[in-house]
C-alpha cells in the first residue's frame, strides 16, 4: 500500500498537490532511522539486476534492529514494484521473510503488501519464495485468526499453480496455519475456514512426488500442532506405500503410524475377505511390510517406528519374529528350534550332523503364502539387512517392545543373541545394552548363554564391559549356566587382566542372584576334598578372588554355604573383607561372633548409628565458642579424625564426613595461627615463626576450594560459609604480611584488594548476610565506612582483633553431597620395566581412570604429568574420551603422550588426575558486575586446579637418540 | 503385434550352461554363454546351431551380455566367440572382465592338460575372446546401438554379479542371472528399482526353499573352529577358489580380530591368491562394512591368513587351512584330509554341497572308513562338520526381487522344473502376472503393447490442462487434437493448426436430427416450453431464446416446426456441429423423453 500511495505521490508533485495529509505520513516514514535510508540509496544507484543483487546480499549480511526493521521492508517493497528482474524480486522476497521473524517487529503491517504482491507475481521461483515469507509471516502472528484464515485462503488459490514449488509452500503452509475449529471465527471478514486436511489430502495423488511428500509433511505438521487427524487418511497414506519415490513412501510410513496411534481400537476390512482387525493391527502389518522395502531411508524409518507401537496384539508381535522355513517343499525347524529341542532333551548342543537339519514334514503347497502381507518375519528380515543403520534401528525397535512385552522379550532372545556377532561393532554393543535392558523379562537358556558368553573374547573393551554389565542382571536357569559363566568369565580375565574391576563386580551380582544355584557349585569351585586338605590358594590371584566374590556374596543369602567352607577361606573371607569391601558382603559366619551382625539386628528399627554420631560430634563442635582455645583445639582435633574414620568406614557418609572435616581443619588452623605467640611479640623479632601463620592460611585458601569444587550436591548456604571462611584465611595472611614486610607501599595495594573482595562478598551474597550474624564478616560490613578511610597499619589492627572476636560459624550440612574421587586403574604404577624410548619422540601412555560424582568431567578433568626435574604438563583429554557407564560414575580412557630429552638413567613421572574449577561457574552473576563497576583486578573468576586421585607412578626411559 | 521372444539355449528348467535368448523389439541378445559342469561331450556347451542355421551369429545377435564370472554362466565364451565365430560386443562388469579368464584358463588347463581334450579353445582364444569384452558400470547405461540399451544393477551372489536390464523403447527385460536378497560379510544384497520391465527372467535354484537366518549359520560355524583351535586341533576347510572361499575368510579374518586369537589360519596359494587380489581392488563391490572400512584397512588384506605351504601340513599344533577343491576329490585339500583323517581333535568343515562319488560326500553321508587308491583303507577318526552357505535367493528373497521390480510377466530360469512350478504357481497366485518356465529350445513369446510416444504443442497442452478442475495424477484424460504422423514421429496438436500445416480447409459438418414431440400449442410456445425446460436442466451452459424462435444451447440450434400431416405433433430441429457432438446428442436424448408437463 505504502509504496503505491508514494508512486501516486512523486506523480502528484508535479502535478496538483490535492492530498496533503498522504504527504505527511509518507514523510513520517522516511524519516526511519539511515539503515533503510542507505539501503535506498544502494537500489537507486544499482544500474543492474546484478547490483541490485549484490547491494542486497551486502545489505542481508548485518542484522536490523527491530524499530527499522518497517522502514526497511517499506524501502525494499517500493524497489519490488519496480524490479523486473525475478532473481532480485527471489532476493527481496526472502528477506522480506528474514526481516518478518526480527525480534520485537510485528508483521501484520507487510502482510497486506506481500499479498499483494503476490498477486501479480508471475515466475513461479519467486510465488514460492513469497509464499515461505508469508509462512514466516503467519508463524509469527499465531494469535490472529483473521490472518491465519487469509493465508489459508491464499495458500488454496495457489494450489493449483504448476510449479511443484509453489505447490510445496502452498502445502506448508497450509500445515502450518491451517486449523479445523470452523466455528471460531465463522467468518472474519467474509473468509470460511475450510476444511484443510480434505484439501491437503487432495494433493496426496498429485503427480510430482516432490508436492506429495510436502502434503504428508503438512499432515504431519497439523498432527504435530495437536489438529486430530480425521481415520479416513488413513487408506489414503496406504495407497502412498506402494508410491515410486522412497521420500513419499517414507513420509507415508510415519502418517500412518500417527494415524495408528490416533485410532488404535477402531477396526478396519481386510481386503479380500470378510474379517477385520483393528487398525493399529493393521498399520503394523503395513509397516512391518516396509521393512523389506527397496530403499534403505524407508527401512530405517520403518523399523524405529515398529518400536513404538505397543498397542499392537501379541499375536501380530510374535508373529515378526517368525519365518517359517521350507526346504524342498519341506517344512524345516529354524536352528533356534533345534537348539531349543537340544536343550530340552537334556543334550548339550553337540554339534550339527550332516542332515541334521534335514527338513521333516511335507508342506501343502496350496498353504505356503511366500509374502505374507502382515508382519511375519519383520524383524528376521530386519534384523539380517546390509545396511548397520537398518540393523540398529531393528534392534532398538526390538528392545522397545521386548519393554512392554515379557512374552515377546522371551521369543526375541535368540535373535538378539544372533546380533551378538554382528560384523559392525555399533550394532553388538546395541544388541548387549538392549538384552541388559530387557534383563528382567528373561531368563537365558544355557544355550543362549554359551553364545552370550562367547562375546566376552572380544578385543573391544567397550564390548566386554557392556556384557559384564548385562551378566550383572541376567537370569541364569541352571547351575551349569553359572558354572560356564564363571569359567568365560575367568577366561577373560587371563585374557585381559584389565578387566579385573569389572569382571569382579560382575561376579559380585551373578552370585547375590542366583545363591541356589552357587551352592552345589561350592565344593568345586573352591576344589574342598571330603577327605583330603588340598592346598590353600594363592590369595594375589585375581581368579581367585573372583570365585570368592561370587561364593561370599551367594553365601549372604544361602546360610548353609559357609558349612562348606574350609579354614583358610574363612580367613580369606576376613582378609577380603577389609580389603575389599565394596564386593563382599559383611556374612553370618558360624563359629565366629561377628559383632556388627548381631548388634545390627537390634539397632536395625532405629535411626541409623553413624548418621547420630555424625550429628553429635558436629553440635558438640558448634557448641565450641563457650570453651576456651586449649580445649578447643583438642576437640577440634579429635572430632576431625573421628570425622575422617567415619567417612572411611561407611561410604554412604563419607561426602558429609569429609566435607565437615575439612571445614573444621580449617576452623582448627585458623584457630592455631591467631594462637601463635608471634602476635605478642614486636614485629622485627619473629620473621622466622611466622611461616607457620601463613602456612596455615593457604591452607585454608586451598581447603576452601577444594570445598567448594570437589564436592557434588553444595548448596548456596554452604558456599557462603566456605567464601566467609576464604575471606578470614585473606584476612589473616593480609595480617601476617603486614606484620613481616617493611614499608607501607605493598600494603596499601593488599588493603584495597581486601576491601574490594569485602564488597564483592556482600554483593555477591547479599541475601545470605542474615545467617551470619556475629561474624566477622557482620562485623566487618559494620566497620567497613572506617575502614575505607582509615590508613592500612590500621586496618590491619582492626581486623586482627575481629579475626579474634570472631565466632565459629555453624556449617549447614546439605542432603545429598559426595566428593568428587578418582582412581588411576592404569598405569598400575607397580611395573620395574622402564618405558623405553628415544628422547625427542614421543611416547603414547595408556591411562584408563573411574571418576565418581564428577559434573560435567568433559571440561573439568585433566591429567597432569610430572617429570622428575618439577616440570609439569598438563594435559586435556578430547570429550570423545570419557564414557558414562552409570549416574554418577564416569570412565576416562585416554592416551597422553610423553616425551622429554635423554636421560642417562631411568626414573619415574607422576601421573595424576587433576579437576580445574572456574569460580564463574558457581557464582551468580549479577548485571552490575558485568556493567564494569568492579575494577578487574577483584578475582572475581578463580580458576585452579585440584588434584583429586593418587599420583601414579610411571617408570620411563628417553634414550638418546642413536646416530 | 510386437513381441518378446525368449528362448533358453541352456538353463531352462537345468542348472547349468545358463544361456538364453531373448529377441525384444528386432534386437536380439544372448544372456550368459555358460558350460555345464555335468557334461564331457558336447552336451557341455550350449547349441548354438540353433542360431547359426540361419547365418553367422555376428548378423543374427546384437549383443552378449554375462552376468557374474561363474563357469556355468561364462565357461563357454571362447567357444562361442572363437571357435564358432561371434564378433559383436560382450557385456559384463569389470570385477567380471577381471576374474573370468583366470577362472577360463584354469577350465581349459583341466580340460586340456588333465583330461587330455583335443580340439578345446586356446588360451590365445581366451585371450582374443576377452578382447572383445566391453565392461560396463552400475546402474550405467550403456548405448549398444542407436535403439538397444543396458543397465546393471548390483545382485550379490559373487564379486561383480549384476542384473542387466535390456530395453529397446518402452520395452523392456530385466535378467537376474544369479542373485542373494540376503547380503553376506563380504557382498551387499542384491537391489533393483522398480523398472516395471514387460518381462523378468530370474533364477531359481531355491525355488522351493525358505532359509534360516544366516546368523546361525556363521555363529555354528565360528563356534566349530573356535573350539577345535582351542583344543589343539586342526580344522580343514576344502572350499572352491572363489566367492565363497572369500567370505569365509572374511568371516574367520575378522573373528580372529575381535577374539584376538593367534592360532594361523592359511589359505592354499595359486588361484585363490590371485583372485583375492581382484577382491582388493574392487572394493565398491562390496558390502558396506569392508566399503566404510577400507580407508583405515582392507579387510582383503588379511593379517591372519597367509600363503599355504604343503610343509606346514605336518607342523604341531593348532591351525586352520583353506584349500582347493570344495569337495575333496583330488588336489591338495584331499592329500591334507589324508594326513590329518587319523586324529579325532582335527576337524574337517564342507562348507558347500558335494556330488555323489567324491570323497566329500562319502564323510558326510556318515562313512567312517574309506578306500583310497591302491587298496589303503583310510579311517576317518576327525570330526566331520556340513556348512551350507549357498548364495543364492531363497524363495522369498525371489519374491522380493519380484515384488521390487514389478515386471508384467516373469520367466524362471536356472532351476529344476519340479521346484520351478511351485514357484510359478506363487507368483501368479500373488502377483497375478503370467510366469512361463520354457525347457531348452522350448520359445516363448510374449505379446506386448509398446507405448508410442507422441509430441503435443505446448499451447494445446495448456489449453487443455486448463479446461479440467483438478489435477489427478495418473488417469487419462480425454483431450481434443489432431494426430499427424509425419516421417514416423507423431505429433498431436490442435486442429486449427493441423489444418494450416497440412494446406487443407475446414470442412463444416453438422448434424440434425429431427424430435417429434406431441403438442398442440404453437411453434413459438412449444419453443418457448423447450427453452425453459432446457433451461432448468442444462443449468451450466448457455441457452438462449432468439428473436426468431429458435433455441441455442451454446452452438446447438433447435427450432420446433408444426409437423406437415399432423398438427398436433411438433416436430423439434436439432442441429449440431461435429464438434459438440456429446451435447448434441445428449439434447436429442434429453427431447426425446419429452417435455415435463407444463403447469396449464
Amino acid at each position: 500500500m505504502a509504496a503505491h500511495l508514494k508512486k501516486r505521490v512523486y506523480e502528484e508533485f508535479t502535478k496538483v498537490v490535492q492530498q496533503q495529509e498522504e504527504i505527511t505520513t509518507k514523510k513520517l516514514r522516511l524519516t526511519k532511522p539511515s539503515k533503510s535510508a542507505a539501503l535506498h540509496i544502494d537500489l537507486c544507484k544499482a544500474t543492474s539486476p546484478a547490483d541490485a543483487l549484490q547491494y542486497l546480499l551486502q545489505f542481508a549480511r548485518k542484522p536490523v534492529e527491530a524499530e527499522s526493521v518497517e522502514g526497511v521492508v517499506r524501502i525494499l517493497l517500493e524497489h519490488y514494484y519496480k524490479e523486473n528482474d525475478p532473481s532480485v524480486r527471489l532476493k527481496i522476497a526472502s528477506l522480506l521473510g528474514l526481516l518478518s521473524k526480527t525480534a520485537g517487529f510485528s508483521p501484520d503491517c507487510i502482510m497486506d503488501d506481500a499479498i499483494n504482491i503476490l498477486q501479480n507475481e508471475k515466475s513461479h521461483q519467486v510465488l514460492a519464495q513469497l509464499l515461505d515469507t508469508l509462512l514466516a509471516i503467519g508463524s509469527k502472528l499465531p494469535e490472529n485468526q483473521a490472518i491465519q484464515l487469509r493465508l489459508v485462503d491464499v495458500a488454496c488459490k495457489h494450489l493449483t499453480d504448476t510449479s511443484h514449488g509453489v505447490r510445496n509452500k502452498c502445502l506448508q503452509l497450509l500445515g502450518n496455519l491451517g486449523s479445523l475449529e470452523k466455528s471460531v471465527t465463522k467468518d472474519a471478514e467474509g473468509l470460511t475456514a475450510r476444511d484443510v486436511q480434505k484439501i491437503i489430502g487432495d494433493y496426496f495423488s498429485d503427480q510430482d512426488p516432490r508436492v506429495r511428500t510436502a502434503a504428508i509433511k503438512a499432515m504431519l505438521q497439523l498432527h504435530e500442532r495437536g489438529l486430530k487427524l480425521h481415520q479416513t487418511i488413513y487408506n489414503q497414506a496406504c495407497k502412498l506405500l506402494s508410491d515410486d519415490y522412497e521420500q513419499v513412501r517414507s513420509a507415508a510410513v510415519q502418517l500412518i503410524w500417527v494415524v495408528s496411534q490416533l485410532y488404535p481400537e477402531s477396526i478396519v476390512p481386510i481386503p479380500s475377505s470378510n474379517e477385520e482387525i483393528r487398525l493399529v493391527d493393521d498399520a503394523f502389518g503395513k509397516i512391518c511390510h516396509m521393512v523389506s522395502d527397496g530403499s534403505w531411508v524407508v527401512r530405517v524409518q520403518a523399523a524405529k517406528l515398529l518400536g513404538s507401537m505397543e498397542q499392537v496384539s501379541s499375536h501380530f508381535l510374535e508373529q515378526t519374529l517368525d519365518k517359517k522355513l521350507m526346504s524342498d517343499l519341506r517344512r524345516k525347524r529354524t536352528a533356534h528350534e533345534r537348539a531349543k529341542e537340544l536343550y530340552s532333551s537334556g543334550e548339550f548342543s553337540s554339534g550339527r550332523k550332516w542332515g541334521d537339519d534335514a527338513p521333516k514334514e511335507e508342506i501343502d503347497t496350496g498353504a505356503v503364502n511366500l509374502i505374507e502381507s502382515g508382519a511375519c518375519g519383520a524383524f528376521v528380515h530386519g534384523l539380517e539387512d546390509e545396511m548397520y543403520e537398518v540393523r540398529i534401528a531393528a534392534v532398538e525397535a526390538l528392545c522397545m517392545l521386548a519393554q512392554s512385552s515379557p512374552s515377546f522379550a522371551e521369543k526375541c532372545l535368540d535373535f538378539l543373541v544372533d546380533m551378538f556377532n554382528d560384523e559392525i561393532e555399533e550394532v553388538r554393543l546395541q544388541s548387549i545394552h538392549t538384552m541388559r535392558k530387557i534383563s528382567n523379562n528373561i531368563t537365558l537358556r544355557e544355550d543362549q548363554l554359551d553364545t552370550v558368553l562367547a562375546v566376552l573374547e572380544d578385543s573391544s573393551r567397550d564390548i566386554r564391559e557392556a556384557l559384564h554389565e548385562l551378566l550383572c542382571c541376567t537370569n541364569v536357569s541352571t547351575k551349569e549356566g553359572i558354572h560356564l559363566a564363571l569359567v568365560e568369565l575367568l577366561k577373560n580375565l587371563a585374557k585381559y587382566p584389565t578387566d579385573r574391576d569389572s569382571i569382579w563386580k560382575c561376579l559380585k551380582f551373578l552370585g547375590s542372584r542366583h545363591p541356589t544355584l552357587v551352592l552345589p557349585l561350592v565344593p568345586e569351585l573352591l576344589s574342598t576334598h571330603p577327605f583330603f586338605d588340598t592346598a590353600e590358594p594363592d590369595m594375589d590371584d585375581p581368579a581367585y578372588i573372583a570365585v570368592l566374590v561370587l561364593i561370599f556374596n551367594a553365601a549372604k543369602t544361602c546360610p548353609t554355604m559357609p558349612a562348606l567352607f574350609s579354614d583358610h577361606t574363612f580367613r580369606h573371607y576376613a582378609y577380603l573383607r577389609d580389603s575389599l569391601s565394596h564386593l563382599v558382603p559383611a556374612l553370618r559366619l558360624p563359629g565366629r561372633k561377628l559383632v556388627s551382625s548381631t548388634v545390627s539386628s537390634n539397632i536395625a528399627p532405629h535411626e541409623d548409628p553413624s548418621q547420630q554420631f555424625l550429628q553429635q560430634s558436629l553440635d558438640r563442635v558448634y557448641s565450641l565458642q563457650h570453651l576456651d582455645p586449649q580445649g578447643a583445639q583438642e576437640l577440634l582435633e579429635l572430632t576431625i579424625r573421628d570425622l575422617q574414620r567415619l567417612g572411611e568406614l561407611q561410604s554412604e557418609l563419607a561426602g558429609v564426613a569429609d566435607f565437615s572435616a575439612t571445614y573444621l581443619q580449617c576452623q582448627l588452623l585458623l584457630i592455631k595461627a591467631l594462637q601463635e605467640k608471634l602476635w605478642n611479640v614486636a614485629a622485627p623479632l619473629y620473621l622466622k615463626q611466622s611461616d607457620l601463620a601463613s602456612a596455615a592460611a593457604k591452607q585454608i585458601m586451598e581447603e576452601t576450594y577444594k570445598m567448594e569444587f570437589m564436592y557434588s550436591g553444595v548448596e548456596n548456604k554452604q558456599v557462603v560459609i566456605i567464601h566467609h571462611m576464604r575471606l578470614q584465611a585473606k584476612a589473616l595472611q593480609l595480617i601476617v604480611t603486614a606484620r613481616t614486610t617493611r614499608g607501607v607501599d605493598p600494603l596499601f595495594g593488599m588493603c584495597e584488594k581486601f576491601l574490594q573482595e569485602v564488597d564483592f562478598f556482600q554483593r555477591c551474597f547479599i541475601a545470605d548476610l542474615s545467617h551470619l550474624q556475629d561474624s566477622f564478616v557482620d562485623k566487618l560490613l559494620d566497620l567497613m565506612p572506617r575502614l575505607m578511610a582509615s590508613k592500612p597499619a590500621e586496618v590491619v589492627k582492626i581486623l586482627q582483633t575481629m579475626l579474634r572476636q570472631s565466632t565459629f560459624l555453624h556449617l549447614p550440612l546439605p542432603e545429598q553431597i559426595h566428593k568428587a574421587s578418582a582412581t588411576i586403574i592404569e598405569p598400575a604404577g607397580e611395573s620395574d620395566n622402564p618405558l623405553r624410548f628415544t628422547s625427542g619422540l614421543v611416547v603414547a601412555l595408556d591411562v584408563d581412570a573411574t571418576l565418581e560424582h564428577v559434573q560435567d568431567p568433559q571440561s573439568t578433568v585433566k591429567v597432569q604429568v610430572l617429570y622428575p626435574d618439577g616440570q609439569a604438563q598438563m594435559i586435556h583429554p578430547k570429550p570423545a574420551d570419557f564414557r558414562n557407564p552409570g549416574p554418577g560414575r564416569h570412565r576416562l580412557i585416554t592416551q597422553v603422550y610423553l616425551s622429554h630429552t635423554a636421560w642417562t638413567e631411568p626414573c619415574q613421572v607422576e601421573v595424576r588426575l587433576l579437576l580445574a574449577y572456574n569460580s564463574n561457574a558457581r557464582i551468580p552473576k549479577f548485571p552490575w558486575i558485568e556493567g564494569g563497576e568492579v575494577s578487574p583486578q577483584v578475582e572475581t573468576s578463580i580458576e585452579g586446579t585440584i588434584p583429586f586421585s593418587k599420583p601414579v607412578k610411571v617408570y620411563i626411559m628417553p634414550k638418546p637418540a642413536r646416530r | 503385434m510386437p513381441e518378446i521372444r525368449v528362448t533358453p539355449l541352456g538353463a531352462g528348467q537345468d542348472v547349468g550352461r545358463s544361456c538364453i535368448l531373448v529377441s525384444i523389439a528386432g534386437k536380439n541378445v544372448m544372456l550368459d554363454c555358460g558350460m555345464h559342469m555335468g557334461y564331457n561331450d558336447d552336451r557341455r556347451f550350449p547349441d548354438f546351431s540353433y542360431i547359426t542355421q540361419s547365418g553367422r551369429l555376428t548378423d543374427f545377435l546384437d549383443c552378449v551380455i554375462i552376468s557374474h564370472f561363474h563357469l556355468d554362466h561364462c565357461g563357454a565364451l571362447p567357444y562361442f566367440s572363437e571357435m564358432v565365430g561371434y564378433d559383436g560386443p560382450i557385456y559384463m562388469t569389470h570385477p567380471t572382465q577381471a576374474i573370468c579368464p583366470i577362472l577360463l584358463e584354469d577350465y581349459r588347463k583341466i580340460a586340456v592338460d588333465k583330461k587330455g581334450e583335443a580340439n578345446f579353445f586356446t588360451s590365445q582364444m581366451i585371450k582374443d575372446c576377452m578382447k572383445k569384452v566391453v565392461a560396463v558400470h552400475l546402474h550405467q547405461t550403456v548405448q549398444v546401438d542407436d535403439e538397444l540399451e543396458i543397465k546393471a544393477y548390483y545382485a550379490g551372489h559373487v564379486l561383480g554379479a549384476a542384473m542387466f536390464q535390456i530395453k529397446v523403447g518402452s520395452e523392456s527385460v530385466v535378467y537376474t542371472g544369479d542373485y542373494n536378497m540376503t547380503p553376506d560379510r563380504h557382498l551387499g544384497a542384491a537391489w533393483i528399482d522398480k523398472c516395471r520391465p514387460n518381462l523378468l527372467i530370474t533364477e531359481s535354484t531355491y525355488a522351493t526353499t525358505i532359509r534360516d537366518s544366516k546368523r546361525c549359520r556363521e555363529r555354528d560355524f565360528l563356534k566349530k573352529v573356535h573350539e577345535t583351535v582351542e583344543r589343539g586341533g586342526k580344522v580343514l576347510i576344502p572350499v572352491f577358489a572363489l566367492g565363497r572361499a572369500q567370505e569365509l575368510c572374511i568371516l574367520l579374518e575378522t573373528f580372529w580380530e575381535r577374539m584376538n586369537l593367534k592360532v594361523p589360519i592359511y589359505f592354499s596359494t595359486g588361484l585363490t591368491e590371485k583372485a583375492n587380489h581382484y577382491y582388493k581392488l574392487f572394493i565398491t563391490w562390496t558390502n558396506q562394512k569392508i566399503r566404510k572400512t577400507f580407508v583405515q584397512r582392507n579387510m582383503f588384506e588379511f593379517k591372519h591368513i597367509k600363503a599355504f605351504d604343503r610343509a606346514f601340513a605336518d607342523n604341531p599344533g593348532p591351525m586352520v587351512v583353506f584349500a582347493t577343491p570344495g569337495m575333496l576329490h583330488a588336489g591338495q585339500s584331499l592329500q591334507i584330509f589324508r594326513k590329518w583323517a587319523g586324529n579325532e581333535k582335527n576337524m574337517v568343515i564342507m562348507p558347500g554341497y558335494c556330488v555323489q562319488g567324491t570323497v566329500g560326500h562319502k564323510i558326510l553321508s556318515g562313512q567312517r572308513k574309506l578306500e583310497m587308491e591302491g587298496r589303503q583303507v583310510l579311517e576317518v577318526k576327525m570330526q566331520v562338520e556340513y556348512m551350507s552357505f549357498s548364495a543364492h535367493a531363497d524363495a522369498k528373497g525371489i519374491m522380493q526381487l519380484v515384488g521390487q521390480a514389478e515386471p508384467e510377466s516373469v520367466l524362471l530360469v536356472h532351476g529344476e522344473a519340479k521346484k520351478m512350478e511351485f514357484l510359478r504357481q506363487k507368483i501368479e497366485q500373488e502377483f497375478r502376472v503370467s510366469c512361463y518356465m520354457p525347457a531348452n529350445g522350448e520359445t516363448v513369446t510374449l505379446p506386448t503393447s509398446p507405448s508410442i510416444p507422441v509430441g503435443i504443442s505446448l499451447g494445446l497442452l495448456k489449453r487443455e490442462m486448463a479446461q479440467g478442475l483438478l489435477p489427478e495424477a495418473k488417469k487419462p484424460r480425454l483431450l481434443h487434437g489432431t494426430l499427424i504422423m509425419k516421417d514416423s514421429s507423431f505429433r498431436l496438436v490442435s486442429s486449427e493448426q493441423a489444418l494450416k500445416e497440412l494446406g487443407l480447409t475446414e470442412h463444416q459438418l453438422r448434424f440434425t436430427c429431427r424430435v417429434h414431440l406431441q403438442d398442440t400449442r404453437k411453434e413459438q410456445e412449444t419453443a418457448l416450453r423447450v427453452y425453459s425446460h432446457l433451461k432448468n436442466t442444462l443449468k451450466d451452459h448457455c441457452v438462449q431464446h432468439l428473436p426468431d424462435g429458435s433455441v441455442t444451447v451454446e452452438s446447438i440450434l433447435i427450432q420446433a416446426a408444426a409437423h406437415s400431416e399432423d398438427p398436433g405433433t411438433k416436430v423439434l430441429l436439432v442441429s449440431w456441429t461435429y464438434q459438440d457432438e456429446e451435447l448434441g446428442s445428449f439434447l436429442t436424448a434429453l427431447l426425446k423423453n419429452g417435455l415435463p408437463q407444463a403447469p396449464s
